[in-house]
């Protein structure tokens, strides 16, 4: 890591700034973007994967995306080691937020499939596509 | 930067910035911790309800309009150009802080322009949007959408679709009225009076945070 970025120095030779690399950055973050779409559209109209592995591929290209933009637009990347470790420790704490709540989440559905018989039926029942612009079409309450 | 950090360079001896940054900078990356977190409990009470919901309106049936088309289905088209138009416009502003380095005003004046217009030009991308959903029958309290799978949906997808874009689609706005204030700052000469271009560093940082919360919310609500 780069760690030669300081505050103090202001003066007009230093144009360590790499209009290259932020380039680079914005083609990488646009490619992968295109990429995205590009498999939800096949999805969408074939169904060729599962949805499952599709969502893993989804969230693995948003966590890059997230570091390119982190690491290079917003500089972080090129700050010292210190400072990179005050912000990407307290940040793991999503890891456990994402797992706890999920879990809640799906516990919850599991409990109101197995012992709510509204839920249950409301989840079988399909019904019929209202017509477009129906306007004040009320769907049943949570 | 000029100089150069030796090995073994002892940061917390005294003396210099243990981290390396200005004093402002640093509570801006701070500041976008707290207000990653918030986005975070959104985004993750949304992952919660959708995960105890058995099905769930489908993103490229809802999301498949386009101005000035009509009818015409193109899934996810216009939220593709409006993600476009958002990192297009953390690019002007990296060539704004880039600029700052090197005192170039008015390649700060210009860049700034452009990323004001960037800004405006998603906000009016969301506005249209939401004015299209709500022709629709969509808003807060009010769903026509189906289920993926044909069933009732519930009102929970257009509340925390509202909810979460609207609260992002305000970030977006902040930012845009900071980035006029650091125009019009910079055109006032402010900066080079002051001797350095730290504020449209700081400025910066809330831009790309404004982005990357996009890129996320762009994820959850588009794609899965």
């Amino acid at each position: 890591m780069d760690s030669s970025h300081g505050t103090t120095s202001f003066t007009k030779e230093k144009s360590e700034f790499n209009k290259k690399a932020i380039w680079k950055t914005f083609w990488i973050l646009l490619a992968i973007t295109v990429f995205e779409l590009i498999i939800a559209i096949i999805y969408f109209e074939t169904h060729f994967f599962p949805k499952h592995i599709l969502n893993g591929v989804f969230v693995i290209m948003t966590l890059a995306k997230a570091f390119f933009i982190v690491a290079e637009f917003m500089h972080l990347g090129h700050e010292i080691k210190n400072l990179v470790m005050t912000i990407a420790i307290p940040a793991c704490l999503f890891i456990w937020f994402l797992i706890a709540f999920m879990w809640d989440g799906s516990s919850y559905h599991d409990l109101r499939m197995r012992y709510d018989s509204y839920q249950y039926e409301q989840s079988k029942t399909k019904v019929v596509q209202p017509e477009k612009h129906e306007e004040g079409k009320k769907p049943g309450k949570e | 930067m000029a100089h150069t950090v030796p090995v073994g360079q002892k940061w917390w001896s005294g003396g210099r910035s243990p981290f390396n940054v200005e004093y402002g900078k640093l509570m801006m990356w701070y500041f976008l911790m707290s207000d990653a977190f918030t986005f975070g409990a959104f985004l993750i009470s949304y992952g919660t309800i959708r995960f105890s919901s058995s099905s769930w309106p489908n993103p490229n049936e809802v999301f498949r309009t386009f101005p000035f088309i009509g009818e015409m289905s193109v899934p996810l088209a216009f939220v593709s150009l409006m993600t476009f138009i958002l990192i297009m416009s953390s690019v002007t502003m990296v060539m704004a802080v880039g600029a700052g380095q090197i005192h170039d005003r008015k390649a700060v004046m210009k860049w700034m322009f452009l990323t004001i217009l960037g800004g405006l030009a998603f906000l009016g991308c969301q506005a249209w949007e939401w004015t299209h959903l709500h022709a629709e029958g969509a808003w807060w309290g009010r769903n026509p959408f189906m289920n993926i799978d044909g069933t009732q949906s519930t009102t929970n997808f257009t509340n925390y679709f509202f909810t979460i874009t609207g609260f992002h689609g305000f970030h977006v706005f902040s930012g845009v009225i900071i980035n006029i204030i650091m125009l019009i700052k910079t055109w006032r000469g402010d900066f080079e009076r002051t001797g350095h271009y730290l504020m449209i560093e700081k400025a910066g940082l809330y831009w790309h945070f404004v982005d990357l919360v996009w890129v996320f919310v762009f994820t959850c609500f588009y794609l899965l």
